[in-house]
């Protein structure tokens, strides 16, 4: 079932060979996070080149661009910002989701702290197709050093007139505010964000109405993931031609992937949507540094996939990866290992989302975080017995699409998956007791 | 006196920043109460009513919220409140036994104060430090990446000294001048080539 381990191609030119980062350009260069290295390069010719073209071609250039949402879902954002009402005469709000807490993702920490006048410039062009005069960037609680960067860009950009009153003489008006979270994963859900933004408990909210009929404050509202304002500032920069001639026919354009576990080279890397795994694994990642038997493909709600040549050549966009039974979701790519006992590995995740979830429903509550929980805790701790696993699909029936939200059907991700595809562990550990991959150590010097 | 008594213009700020309905007036709850742990390192009763009155609601509503979150505390703290990512990434990378060590040579339990009052200790779920794990941080303070038992020990001395470390926020991964995507030590990695211009599009 598990290949072994493949030896790498050459550095190839990657999906394309024009391509180049823009998202990820100025990470890592000193002084990149001030507004003085940022116009340096570039910065702010974007929005007034938006400010140039009018709201509504700013709205059909991020159409054209084929850009879809970052934050998981991959809903077009062209098509998401013009659900926002025209001319109702009320305040209209945006709001930046800087809630990274998707286990296995870690790219928003890095545009947030080393590029945050991308994402400051995005919002200006947002708000202003969108015509709203306010934007919030919520960001994890735990972002300490990236809010503390995002709090000096905004008032940067306060002091130079890229915030406030008629910006850049355009006569468009529009704020930005940041708001810290308070380290909850579900804030990550619109609605559940929007109510963390009230002051109240993270519960999501129902939809319909959806938040560009009725959001935050019960007004019309739109919120996009950091690395999707990102990109509006790269289309605007470039154009959508540019924008919509990367990737893939149906995945356009850039994404940062992140990728995690046993590998050489962990980190972000900004390809273009269709890179290979195996491309991303062992060009750019240096391979493997252990057997692996399973990849995570877009952080831990997304059902992981086998380590196999046919997983390696599967492009990395949304199209191509729901075909393999999986989901995109934010790019960030986890190895993990052969040695490692994989019902342990998803009682990790599992108790994760038992941690996480709001409480409001019964299927999660109930399901997710008690029976769940304790059945995986069941097994690792040694007290399996013979017919737990059907047990645990069983339930797994019952909570699937039962759920208020989305989050019961993420933990089932990995439940699913990790049973199908390593189904001898699951039921050696229920039926002996003992894990096929039994503890090792892990913490060690570099 | 109450704790925002004499910071009526850090108050005036908080509110500035949403509407001024009271469901604006409620927004300001969670930076209040940010604003109250980070100097004292917990939430206490008379506080929880302070911030409950100046957001229209009432004390129990703010425990409410507090109790939602994971980083808020209703019990003191340590000195350093040492949080260690627990989630698979980091777990994969040495976490549990990162976690076990701390437990066992600070002799404290999550929901405790060491007898000497600089450490407490707390279990969090991923903090988006995955491609440098295992992590732990020093709660509102920053990063500690690819800890390392030796570097642990390092750091762990540091804070008995009360020097606690410079956090790290390493970028694994940056961008050199030509566009190349480069490691930290410089080593140029995968394929990548410039040659865009800005406003004029991309071509071969």
């Amino acid at each position: 079932m598990t290949a072994t381990l493949t030896p790498p191609k050459p550095i190839t030119s990657g999906k394309d060979p024009r391509f180049a980062p823009t998202l990820y350009a100025h990470v890592g260069q000193d002084q990149s996070w001030t507004l003085a290295y940022y116009r340096q390069h570039g910065g702010y010719q974007a929005v007034t080149r938006a400010f140039a073209i009018g709201n509504d071609a700013v709205i059909d250039e991020v159409k054209k661009s084929g850009l879809r949402g970052r934050g998981g879902a991959g809903f077009a954002t062209g098509l998401k910002w013009s659900f926002m009402p025209l001319n109702d005469g009320k305040p209209h709000y945006i709001i930046c989701n800087a809630d990274e807490s998707e286990p296995g993702s870690f790219k928003d920490r890095y545009l947030l702290s080393e590029d945050p006048h991308q994402l400051i410039e995005g919002m200006i062009i947002a708000a202003f197709a969108m015509r709203a005069s306010v934007g919030y960037i919520y960001i994890r609680g735990e972002y300490v050093h990236a809010a503390e960067r995002i709090w000096a860009a905004i008032h940067e950009a306060r002091d130079a007139g890229l915030l406030g009153q008629n910006i850049l003489g355009s006569g468009f008006d529009f704020q930005i505010h940041l708001h810290r979270g308070a380290g909850a994963y579900i804030c990550g859900e619109e609605t559940a964000l929007m109510n963390s933004l009230e002051g109240l408990r993270a519960n999501p909210r129902l939809k319909p109405p959806f938040p560009a009929a009725a959001g935050l404050y019960g007004l019309p509202t739109t919120i996009n993931n950091v690395e999707t304002f990102c990109a509006a500032t790269q289309i605007l920069k470039f154009g959508p031609d540019w924008h919509a001639g990367m990737g893939t026919e149906k995945s356009k354009g850039m994404k940062l992937f992140q990728i995690s576990g046993p590998v050489a080279r962990p980190g972000v890397y900004e390809l273009p949507l269709g890179t290979t795994f195996r491309e991303l694994i062992f060009d750019w990642a240096g391979g493997p540094l252990e057997e692996i038997k399973a990849v995570i493909p877009g952080g831990s709600s997304c059902p992981m996939l086998p380590y196999d040549d046919k997983t390696l050549d599967t492009p990395m966009d949304y199209e191509a990866i729901a075909a393999a039974g999986s989901m995109l979701g934010t790019g960030g790519v986890t190895l993990i290992p052969k040695a490692d006992c994989i019902v342990n590995a998803t009682w990790n995740m599992v108790r994760f989302y038992a941690h996480e979830s709001c409480g409001k429903c019964t299927p999660c509550r109930e399901g997710i975080s008690s029976w769940m929980v304790r059945m995986y805790e069941k097994q690792v701790r040694g007290h399996g017995q013979p017919g737990d696993v059907q047990l645990i699909l069983d339930m797994s029936e019952n909570i699937g699409g039962r759920s208020f939200c989305a989050l019961a059907d993420a933990c089932l991700g990995p439940v699913l998956s990790s049973i199908k595809l390593f189904r001898e562990e699951y039921d050696a550990l229920a039926n002996t007791q003992t894990p096929l991959y039994g503890p090792r150590k892990r913490w060690k010097e570099a | 006196m109450t704790y925002f008594a004499d910071k009526q213009p850090l108050v005036a700020d908080i509110f500035s920043r949403y509407p001024g309905s009271p469901q604006g007036r409620r927004s300001a709850l969670m930076p209040l109460l940010r604003e109250v742990q980070n100097a004292h390192g917990y939430v206490s009763e008379p506080q929880m009513t302070e911030i409950a009155a100046l957001c229209g609601t009432t004390a129990t509503e703010v425990r409410s919220v507090m109790s939602f979150y994971s980083t808020y505390h209703t019990v003191p703290t340590g000195k350093y409140h040492l949080q260690v990512c627990s989630t698979l990434m980091c777990s994969l990378a040495g976490s549990d036994e990162l976690w076990d060590h701390l437990v066992e040579t600070l002799d404290v339990q999550p929901g405790e104060v060491s007898p000497d009052g600089r450490f407490s200790v707390q279990k969090v779920e991923c903090l988006g430090s995955c491609g440098t794990a295992p992590m732990m941080q020093i709660a509102d303070e920053g990063y500690y990446e690819n800890v390392t038992p030796s570097k642990c020990a390092r750091i762990l001395a540091a804070l008995h000294a009360d020097a606690p470390p410079t956090p790290d926020n390493l970028v694994p991964v940056t961008v050199n001048a030509e566009g190349r995507q480069t490691l930290a030590n410089g080593e140029m990695v995968g394929a990548s080539i410039g040659g865009l211009s800005p406003l004029t599009g991309g071509t071969a």
